[in-house]
């Protein structure tokens, strides 16, 4: 099926495109087409052949099937590939608007960050070769966090495609493992309804990135400008509704145990499912847990809240998991950084999991109750099942619970010498009381913020969770900050993950975004380094950065005000003073330079082997629990 | 699919939309995931734009059931199905260029054609073309008997299958002839 039309791409022979028209004069490769094209169906031939829409460049087309598809906002870079399409983006400026980025990916990750934080489809457009090389690891990582996004990346005419080419890259073939599905749209025509596809495949089922790479001749072809009503796409149909038999199992199975616990990942925050988790906890009493993905998705004041879940969740969240009969997952996947050793997970548990992704079920832990659907759909038919009755007390559970919580809280020892990275986030929490989008980039001070940072919204909370992307969060919080939201948003980095994409801090300032960076500051790849530290026996291998530059006289040479925390008593105040500047202000915390996370799981242990601080003077003895 | 015994051999005939890429996407998701290709046939199928593949893969049941999941979770594959047990047939062809250079190789090599139903599709004084169809172990066995008079070349393709007719589960339902 592959091979003959490798072979036409191959012969430099330009598919024959049916009903479209080229310029007249051939659209040249230089851009000079531009000229030509510019006025809508100018070129249409005499007015007997004409079809019933006007003629409209590939170019044109692109931004208006944007804007019908309700897009208002796209992160970009622009390169030769994709020059028509931004001559474009020139003419519609006041119905969609365009930021420059200073590098592709961190055009993917605003897209992300504006995507996880409005439930929207985020868009990125970046031009052929490296620009769409670039966007690779925002591609991956949005395929891992389920988060909708449509990139169009440039590509070389379909001429010269084969060709070893000026800036071409196989990028179908290279973005096909990391995108929930990708495009070369070969043909003018096919340019709308691959549009409207991309953008419904982006959001439905499963949400996750899709690629649509178009060359820069189809660019410039002419096709009258159709725009499709629907999609049908005969074999993809995501299931929304759950099996009602095996929803009425679950719900049997959640009244009959009395251990129960329930697990929710990032799939509650897609289907906006939080009011109902909310309300199935209420009604049967359960303890609730949140991924790191999930967080925010219940209440993390609410009593029944056991904190998040996983390799540095709360001690009792992760015994809960263990000692627990019922393990009821609600749009989690039973991710490794939750299970530990797989042959030790949950083994008394019975489980239930709600997933909208079939290949999610029995992938790693076996389930007894599968049930594929929406997790809001899912839970209001188990709620509509659910029959009037007091809600259970679970006494002896949630004794053994609040023994557990009071015996191991999340703790540490404070000093007066030096900033204590947790005390910098208790003191962050108690300032902003979690009412503020804060994204996070990847490392200690993620793990620190998903313990400390008291988000109440799932759509508040931006990570990279499956993929662990250092570079995600300054570029995502400018995703955020663009999405018109009111709130304050908050970039909480460290100084490893903030050299990664630090150039976006051009365009915090480029937009005056009232964005607040808090950089915590140990002088070391802090994950690393701790994981060295326990398991390497302190051999810290490339991990303390020989050289760090001064991110106050950074963010000032980017135009954006900086401030520095070094010692304790300065803490509070710098917080105060930076959090009430208006535009991009950035906090350099210094804090503890060995101070690890805990509680923590170590990589191949199993859930309930778990370490705990120094501060804990009786670590307990993990317990066989098979 | 709890009986089936770990890294049995397991064939799949995956219905899927004849477009660029998508063969690309199958193969891909199996050497992402780290699963292993044994054999793999691609045409056209009986639906215009379809295209039919058989492949066979090695595997335990949990990872059986998840490539079944991942290649039905792919956009474009309309169908895929685990042919296990008898339902179905299994088809291979392979053509080999033997030596019958004397009068007891040639006997040898048409007891052997009678007995396999090969056909002779090209030959010279001291050498024949045959062609033989038939499942993975007979073409096997097939080869095993050319052996000895001295195969000088020989190609295999992938086996390809079909639900038999009366069988479970028919060959084209409605479903994918919505088209």
């Amino acid at each position: 099926m592959q091979g003959p039309r490798i072979a036409i791409a191959k012969s430099k022979e330009p598919p024959a495109p049916s009903s479209a028209r080229r310029p007249p004069g051939g659209a040249s490769e230089n851009g000079q087409a531009g000229a030509v094209g510019a006025v809508p169906g100018s070129l249409g031939g005499s007015a007997a052949e004409l079809p019933p829409a006007p003629n409209m460049r590939g170019a044109r087309i692109i931004v208006e099937a944007l804007i019908k598809e309700g897009v208002d906002l796209i992160f970009g870079y622009p390169g030769g590939a994709i020059l028509h399409v931004y001559d474009e983006l020139y003419k519609v400026q006041d119905r969609l608007r365009h930021i420059l980025v200073r590098h592709e990916q961190g055009a993917v990750h605003a897209a992300e960050g504006y995507a996880q934080s409005t439930g929207k489809v985020g868009v990125a457009m970046v031009t052929s070769g490296p620009g769409a090389t670039n966007v690779v690891t925002g591609l991956a990582n949005a395929l891992m966090d389920s988060t909708p996004i449509v990139v169009i990346s440039g590509q070389v005419a379909t001429t010269l495609i084969g060709n070893d080419a000026f800036q071409e890259a196989d990028v179908v073939g290279i973005t096909r493992p990391c995108t929930k599905y990708n495009y070369l749209v070969k043909r003018v025509e096919d340019l709308a309804p691959t549009i409207k596809e991309a953008f419904y495949l982006a959001r439905s089922g499963r949400p996750g990135p899709v690629l649509i790479d178009i060359p820069k001749d189809v660019t410039a072809w002419e096709c009258p400008f159709i725009w499709p009503d629907k999609v049908e796409l005969a074999s993809y149909k995501p299931t929304i509704k759950g099996h009602p038999l095996q929803v009425k199992k679950a719900v049997d199975l959640i009244r009959q145990t009395e251990r129960a616990v329930l697990y929710v990942g990032g799939g509650v925050v897609n289907s906006g499912a939080q009011p109902e988790v909310l309300e199935l906890a209420t009604r049967l009493n359960l303890p609730v847990t949140p991924t790191l993905m999930g967080l925010g998705c219940f209440p993390p004041t609410n009593p029944q809240s056991l904190g998040m879940l996983g390799m540095h969740g709360t001690y009792t969240a992760n015994m809960a998991m263990a000692k627990a009969d019922l393990i009821i997952n609600i749009g989690a996947r039973f991710d490794d950084r939750v299970t530990g050793r797989l042959d030790k997970f949950a083994l008394n548990a019975k489980k239930i999991h709600v997933d909208i992704d079939p290949s999610n079920v029995n992938k790693t832990v076996n389930v007894d109750v599968p049930i594929v659907g929406d997790a809001k759909h899912v839970l209001r038919q188990m709620l509509d099942m659910l029959p009037d009755e007091p809600a259970p007390a679970r006494s002896g559970w949630w004794g053994e619970l609040r023994e557990m919580q009071r015996r191991y809280p999340l703790r540490y020892k404070d000093r007066s010498d030096v900033i204590m990275p947790q005390k910098f986030f208790e003191e962050l929490a108690d300032l902003t009381k979690g009412r503020y989008i804060c994204s996070t980039d990847v490392g200690q001070h993620q793990m620190w913020a998903a313990q400390y940072y008291p988000v109440d919204d799932g759509r508040k909370w931006l990570t990279s969770g499956g993929l662990g992307t250092m570079g995600y969060g300054l570029p995502a919080a400018v995703g955020a900050a663009l999405s018109g939201t009111k709130d304050l948003v908050l970039c909480v980095t460290g100084d490893g993950s903030f050299q990664m994409c630090i150039q976006e801090l051009a365009t915090c300032v480029q937009e005056s975004l009232n964005l607040k960076i808090l950089v915590m500051n140990n002088r070391f790849l802090g994950m690393v380094r701790q994981w060295q530290e326990l398991l390497y026996d302190r051999r810290y291998s490339e991990v303390g950065l020989k050289y760090f530059p001064d991110f106050v006289k950074i963010a000032e040479a980017y135009g954006a005000t900086g401030y520095r925390a070094e010692k304790p008593e300065e803490l509070r105040a710098v917080l105060e003073k930076g959090l009430s500047t208006p535009g991009t202000v950035l906090m350099d915390i210094i804090v503890h330079k060995e101070s690890n996370v805990y509680p923590m799981i170590p990589g191949g242990a199993a859930h309930y082997e778990i370490l705990l601080g120094p501060e804990d003077d009786e670590t307990p003895e993990p317990r066989e629990l098979a | 699919m709890s009986t089936i015994p770990p890294t049995t051999r397991h064939m799949l005939s995956i219905l899927v939309e004849d477009r660029y890429g998508e063969l690309a996407r199958i193969v891909g998701l199996f050497s992402g995931r780290g699963y292993n290709i044994d054999s793999l046939a691609v045409n056209q199928s009986l639906e215009p734009g379809m295209s039919r593949v058989v492949l066979t893969t090695r595997g335990d049941a949990q990872v059986v059931e998840q490539i079944l999941k991942q290649v039905n979770k792919l956009v474009r594959v309309h169908k895929v199905r685990h042919l296990v047990g008898d339902g179905h047939l299994e088809r291979e062809l392979c053509v080999a260029t033997v030596r019958a250079s004397n009068s007891r190789a040639r006997e040898e090599l048409e007891r052997i054609i009678k007995l396999t139903s090969a056909r002779v599709l090209a030959f010279s004084a001291t050498a024949f073309t045959v062609e033989a169809t038939g499942t993975s172990s007979e073409i096997e066995q097939f080869i095993e008997l050319l052996r000895p008079l001295g195969v000088r070349d020989m190609v295999r393709s992938a086996p390809v299958a079909l639900s038999r007719a009366g069988a479970e589960g028919e060959i084209h339902s409605a479903d994918t002839a919505a088209e």
